[in-house]
C-alpha cells in the first residue's frame, strides 16, 4: 500500500472515484508512513482514530456519490489551525494543552469538502521563525539532505512541519500559514509547492494569531495542480473574519494548464542582490526562459522600495505580535506559573511559557509601540509598507500580470547553522518574501531545481491582489518544464 | 462656555476658580456586545453571557455589532456633534485579569464623534455651555470578584466586551454644580434617545473627573483625575474636596503632583491610585483585526430623521405651546418618563390649549409633590396620566374647584379609580346653581350685619364672606359665582 503515499492529490481523487482504492486505505497509508517517519518530528499530533473515522465517512459518501471536492483525502494540519476536540499548540509550551471548543473556519471548509485529517504539524513557535527551530516540540527535519551527507536540514519556517510532510509523503497536502513566507520559503526548501493567497482570501478566524495585517492561510502541496484544489476550499469570505473578502472564489484547478500566452511577466531588478549565489541567479534566469518559451514577454521592472521591506516588517509583525500575544497570560487557560501576586503570575508563565525567538519579538513589539517610539518605528514602517504597496500597483500598472523571483537566497541549511549569534541572519531568509505579505499580494513558490549539492530550490511567482489564477497557470509552466522532485528515503 | 457665574472657593490668598473636564463612560443600550454576539443582559449568573471572542480563546476575531455604532451616532447627534464618516479603533494594551485580550479595544486617534456642545441648566434660570471634546466606542472590561475566596480572587466575563460610550467633555467645567447639572444633562438626552439608560448603581454611567484650580481666569494648574464614579452627588462631593485639597497644597507652597486619585464616599475624600510616573503606556496602535469603521452621510442622516424629540426641544415646545415657565418646563423635561407622562396627560386633556399650563402645574406640584414625599417613582404613580387629566378636566370646565380637586386626588391617589365617577357618587360636585347660592349668602349677610356694614370700607373684608360661603357650602360653590353674588349683595 506505500504506494499510495506517492500519488498527487489530484491522482488520489481519481483512484477514490474509480474505486481503485478506498479513502481507508489511502489514509492508513499515510498513517503508516507518519509512524516511520517520526524522527523528522513533523507531527506534533497524530489523530489516527479521528483519520480512520474520517476517511470511513468519506467513503461512504463517495459510495453514494456525495463527496465533496476533497472526498477522503488525508490532510496534516498546521498547529496553528484550531482543531475542536484536538489539542493546538501553536508549538508553545504556553498554550500547553489547550484543546479548542471550536474549528477555525479553513479547516471546517475543508472537513466540509470532505478531506481527512492525520494530526497536527509542526512549526515554529507562533509561527516566528524560518526553519522551525523555535518549536517547543523541538525542530523539524527536512526529507531532503545534501548529496553524501548524514547532516538533517531545516525544512524552512514556520511551516516546517507542513513542508516537510508534504515533500516526505506522509500527507498529501497540508494547511499552513504565511506572515512573511512561512509558506513560501518552506515550500522551497522542501520542493513542494506552497501559495500565500491574497490577504482578505482565507478567513483567520480559528487560527492563532501572529500578526494580523501579514497572516493569510495557504496550502503546501505537492504539485501546482494540488494546491489549486486546496486553495479552493480553503478560501472564502468568512463574517467572523471582517478583514475577509467577499468575493466569489473562483475553481482554481481551472487555470491549470491555460496558455500564459501574451502574459507579462516582470523581473524586479532590486531582487538582485549582491553576492546573490550563482545558482540562485540561474534559477532565475531558467524560470524566466521557461516562461517566455511558453509565450510570455519578460520585462524589467523597478520595485524601489524593497530594501526597506525587511526592516519594516521586522517592526509591524512584532509589533502586532506583541499584543496578539497578550492574551497568553496564565489566567484563562494554558500555562500557568504561580506566583506571589498577578504581576508575578504573568511574569513567571510569559517567562516559562515563550521561547527565546517569540520573547524577542514581544520585546521588539513592545519596544517601537512605546510612547515617544511610536512615530520613529511604527508608524514610519507603515509608510514604508505604503509605498511597497505603491512599488507593485505601478507596476501592475504597467500591465505587468506577474513577478517572477526567487523564492529564497539560498537552499536549505543544518539545523543550528543560522541565527545563532545574529537573528538577523536568519530573518534575511525571507528577504523575497515579506515584500508579498507587506503589499498584501498573492505569492506562490514552485519547485524549479536544485543547487549543486542536491537540494532544492523554488522560485517564486507574485500576483495581483485576487488574481491566484494567474500565479496557478505561470506555476504549472514553471512545474512542466523543471519537473517534480521527490527527496530520496532515509528515515 | 456662557458667563453663568460660578462658585469660587475662598483660600488664604484669595478666590480660586476650578476647571474641571469629565470624562463619561456610559454603556450603550444594546442586546448584543460590541464584538461578540453574547448577551449584555445584567445579572446573569457569572460567566453566563461569555462567547469565545470575549475572552480571546485564541484565533478569535472581532465583528463590530452594527446597533452599537448606531447608538453611538444617534448619542452624537443628541449632542449636537460632529459624526465622522471615518473612524478607527485602535489597541489599548494594558495586562489586567479583567481584560482577556491583554487590550481593549477603543477609539484613539479617530473617534466616531468629534466635538459637539450641550446646554447645562442651573439654578436660578442660568444656564451653561459644556464643549464635548469627542465621543468614542470602546469594550468594557469584566469584573474582579474579590469577595469569594480569602486567598483567591475571581472573574466575571459578563460585562467583558460590552459597549462603552466613552464622552470627553472640554475643560469647560467651573463647579461642582455644573459638573453635576452636565452628568444630569447628558444621562437625560441619553434616555431620551434609549443609547444608555443612565443606570449608576448598575455601573451603566460612571465618570471620571478631572480636577484642576486656577486664580480666576489665571492659567492652568496642574490636574488631577479622580476615576471611576458613579453617583451623581459623589461627583460633586469629590470635586469640593478636591478643589479644596489642592488650593492648600498650592497655598502652602507645594506643587500639585498629576496623579490619578480615588473618592472614598464614606469619608469624603479622595486618595491617590497612583502617580504620573506609575501612569501605563498603553501602546495605542490600529487593530489589524477591524477595518476603519466607515458610513455614508445618508446613514447619518437616516438616523437623524428617526431622532426623538429631546429634552432641548420639547421643552421649547412646552413654553411655546402651553405658556409654561422655562423652569417649569425644564423640569418636565429633565426625566423622560416625566415629560412622557405630562405628554400622556396632555393627550387626555378634553381642552389642552386652554388647560395644558394646569396640567404642568398639577403635575409639578401635586403629584411630583406627592410622590418625591413617598419616595415613589413616576412610573409607580397611583395616579395615572388618564386619571390626573380627568381631575383637570373637571377643574378646567368647571366642575370642581382646585380646592375639592385636590381633595379628589388623595381619594384617587388612595383608592383609585375614574374621578368623574367619583364626583358624581360622593356629591363633589361644584355648585354654580345661583339661587342656591343666593341662599346662602342671603344667611350669612343676615347673621353678620356688622360685617356686612365694613365691607363699604374695608372692601378687603370681602374674601372673609367668601370663605363662609365656601364653608356652608362645603367647598362646592364656584368662587367666581359666589365672588360676584356677594358683590351685588353687598354693593361693593
Amino acid at each position: 500500500m506505500t504506494d499510495l503515499t506517492s500519488l498527487t492529490l489530484a491522482e488520489a481523487r481519481k483512484g477514490l472515484a474509480d474505486k481503485t482504492f478506498t479513502s481507508l486505505e489511502l489514509t492508513d497509508a499515510h498513517l503508516s508512513a507518519i509512524e516511520a517517519a517520526r524522527v523528522l518530528n513533523a507531527f506534533v499530533m497524530e489523530t489516527p482514530d479521528q483519520a480512520r473515522d474520517m476517511a470511513r465517512e468519506a467513503d461512504a459518501k463517495i459510495a453514494k456519490g456525495e463527496g465533496g471536492p476533497l472526498a477522503g483525502i488525508p490532510l496534516g494540519i498546521k498547529d496553528l489551525f484550531a482543531t475542536k476536540g484536538v489539542r493546538t499548540t501553536a508549538c508553545s509550551k504556553i498554550l500547553g494543552n489547550f484543546v479548542p471548543t471550536y474549528e477555525s473556519t479553513v479547516t471546517s471548509q475543508l472537513w466540509r469538502d470532505g478531506a481527512v485529517m492525520l494530526g497536527k504539524l509542526n512549526n515554529d513557535e507562533f509561527a516566528m521563525g524560518s526553519a522551525n527551530e523555535t518549536s517547543c516540540f523541538g525542530p523539524v527535519g527536512n526529507p531532503w539532505r545534501r548529496e553524501g551527507s548524514n547532516t538533517t536540514l531545516v525544512p524552512g519556517g514556520s511551516s516546517g512541519g507542513s513542508a516537510s510532510a508534504v515533500a516526505a509523503l506522509l500527507c498529501m497536502g497540508a494547511t499552513a500559514t504565511d506572515t512573511g513566507g512561512s509558506i513560501r520559503q518552506p515550500a522551497a526548501f522542501t520542493a513542494t509547492v506552497g501559495i500565500k493567497p491574497t490577504y482578505g482570501r482565507c478567513s483567520r478566524w480559528g487560527i492563532v494569531a501572529f500578526a494580523s495585517s501579514l497572516d493569510q492561510a495557504g496550502p503546501i502541496a505537492r504539485s501546482v495542480r494540488d494546491a489549486a484544489m486546496l486553495l479552493r476550499s480553503m478560501a472564502g469570505h468568512d463574517p467572523k473574519d471582517t478583514t475577509s473578502v467577499d468575493i466569489p472564489v473562483p475553481d482554481y484547478e481551472a487555470a491549470i494548464g491555460k496558455s500564459v500566452k501574451g502574459m507579462k511577466i516582470g523581473i524586479p531588478k532590486e531582487y538582485r542582490l549582491d553576492g546573490m549565489p550563482a545558482e540562485i541567479e540561474k534559477l532565475w534566469g531558467e524560470g524566466a526562459a521557461w516562461l517566455r518559451s511558453a509565450g510570455a514577454e519578460l520585462v524589467e521592472v523597478s520595485l524601489p522600495h524593497t530594501k526597506y521591506a525587511l526592516p519594516a516588517y521586522y517592526i509591524v509583525a512584532p509589533a502586532e505580535a506583541s499584543s496578539n500575544l497578550a492574551r497568553y497570560d496564565g489566567v484563562r487557560y494554558g500555562l500557568r506559573e504561580q506566583g506571589k501576586n498577578i504581576i508575578e503570575l504573568y511574569e513567571n508563565t510569559r517567562a516559562e511559557g515563550f521561547g527565546a525567538e517569540v520573547r524577542r519579538r514581544v520585546m521588539i513589539g513592545t519596544y517601537v509601540l512605546s510612547a515617544g517610539y511610536y512615530d520613529a518605528y511604527y508608524l514610519r514602517a507603515q509608510k514604508v509598507r505604503t509605498l511597497i504597496k505603491k512599488d507593485f500597483e505601478d507596476c501592475f500598472a504597467k500591465g505587468v500580470d506577474a513577478i517572477l523571483t526567487p523564492a529564497t537566497p539560498s537552499a536549505a541549511f543544518g539545523i543550528g547553522e543560522k541565527g545563532g549569534a545574529d537573528p538577523v541572519e536568519m530573518y534575511l531568509n525571507d528577504i523575497f518574501t515579506v515584500t508579498v505579505n507587506m503589499a498584501g499580494l498573492p505569492g506562490i513558490a514552485v519547485p524549479a531545481g536544485k543547487d549543486p549539492q542536491g537540494l532544492p530550490l523554488g522560485l517564486q511567482l507574485i500576483g495581483r491582489p485576487f488574481e491566484e489564477e494567474t500565479l496557478f497557470s505561470l506555476g504549472e509552466v514553471i512545474e512542466q518544464a523543471a519537473g517534480r522532485f521527490t527527496p530520496a528515503r532515509w528515515w | 462656555m456662557s458667563t453663568a457665574t460660578h462658585k469660587l472657593l475662598k483660600g488664604s490668598t484669595g478666590d480660586w476658580e476650578m476647571v474641571i473636564g469629565m470624562e463619561i463612560h456610559a454603556q450603550v443600550t444594546s442586546n448584543a456586545k460590541l464584538f461578540s454576539g453574547a448577551s449584555t443582559a445584567f445579572g446573569g449568573e457569572p460567566n453566563s453571557h461569555v462567547s469565545l471572542v470575549d475572552v480571546a480563546m485564541p484565533g478569535m476575531l472581532p465583528v463590530i455589532n452594527e446597533e452599537c455604532v448606531r447608538q453611538a451616532v444617534r448619542t452624537g447627534l443628541g449632542l449636537n456633534a460632529k459624526i465622522n464618516l471615518r473612524s478607527v479603533f485602535d489597541r489599548k494594551n494594558y495586562f489586567y485579569p479583567d481584560l482577556p485580550q491583554g487590550y481593549q479595544i477603543s477609539q484613539y486617534k479617530s473617534p466616531v464623534v468629534g466635538e459637539g456642545e450641550v446646554l447645562v441648566e442651573l439654578d436660578g434660570g442660568r444656564s451653561v455651555t459644556i464643549g464635548i471634546e469627542r465621543l468614542h466606542i470602546e469594550q468594557d472590561p469584566g469584573k474582579m470578584l474579590h469577595d469569594q475566596s480569602p486567598s483567591l480572587s475571581f472573574i466575571d466575563f459578563n460585562r467583558c466586551g460590552v459597549a462603552l460610550m466613552e464622552i470627553v467633555s472640554k475643560p469647560d467645567i467651573r463647579d461642582a454644580e455644573q459638573a453635576k447639572a452636565y452628568v444630569t444633562k447628558l444621562r437625560s438626552i441619553m434616555r431620551y434617545l434609549g443609547t444608555c439608560d443612565g443606570d449608576m448603581e448598575k455601573g451603566n454611567l460612571r465618570a471620571d473627573v478631572n480636577v484642576s484650580v486656577r486664580k480666576p481666569g489665571g492659567p492652568l494648574g496642574t490636574r488631577c483625575e479622580i476615576k471611576n464614579m458613579n453617583s451623581i452627588n459623589f461627583i460633586g462631593q469629590a470635586i469640593e474636596y478636591e478643589a479644596r485639597r489642592q488650593i492648600e497644597i498650592i497655598e502652602d507652597g507645594g506643587q500639585i503632583e498629576q496623579e490619578t486619585r480615588r473618592f472614598d464616599p464614606d469619608k469624603g475624600e479622595t486618595r491617590s491610585m497612583r502617580s504620573k510616573e506609575e501612569a501605563h503606556d498603553y501602546r495605542y496602535f490600529p487593530d489589524p483585526d477591524l477595518l476603519p469603521l466607515e458610513f455614508s452621510q445618508e446613514f447619518v442622516d437616516e438616523l437623524k430623521a428617526k431622532l426623538p424629540e429631546l429634552p432641548d426641544q420639547k421643552k421649547t415646545r412646552f413654553v411655546a405651546d402651553f405658556g409654561l415657565s422655562a423652569y417649569d418646563a425644564s423640569v418636565l423635561v429633565a426625566e423622560r418618563e416625566s415629560a412622557v407622562f405630562y405628554e400622556t396627560v396632555l393627550d387626555k386633556l378634553a381642552n389642552r390649549a386652554r388647560d395644558g399650563k394646569m396640567a404642568a402645574n398639577w403635575v409639578i406640584n401635586e403629584l411630583f409633590g406627592r410622590l418625591n414625599k413617598e419616595g415613589r417613582d413616576i412610573t409607580d404613580s397611583p395616579v395615572n396620566a388618564e386619571q390626573l387629566a380627568a381631575i383637570i378636566d373637571l377643574i378646567g370646565e368647571g366642575t370642581i374647584s382646585g380646592k375639592i380637586a385636590k381633595d379628589l386626588f388623595e381619594i384617587v391617589w388612595q383608592e383609585g379609580g375614574d374621578p368623574r365617577a367619583l364626583v358624581e357618587s360622593r356629591g363633589m360636585k361644584q355648585v354654580t346653581d345661583l339661587s342656591a347660592i343666593e341662599k346662602v349668602v342671603d344667611d350669612i349677610i343676615a347673621a353678620n350685619p356688622d360685617k356686612a356694614a365694613q365691607v363699604k370700607d374695608k372692601p378687603q373684608s370681602l374674601g372673609w364672606f367668601v370663605g363662609q360661603v365656601m364653608k356652608a357650602s362645603g367647598g362646592k360653590a364656584n368662587p367666581q359665582s359666589v365672588n360676584d353674588v356677594l358683590k351685588s349683595k353687598l354693593g361693593v
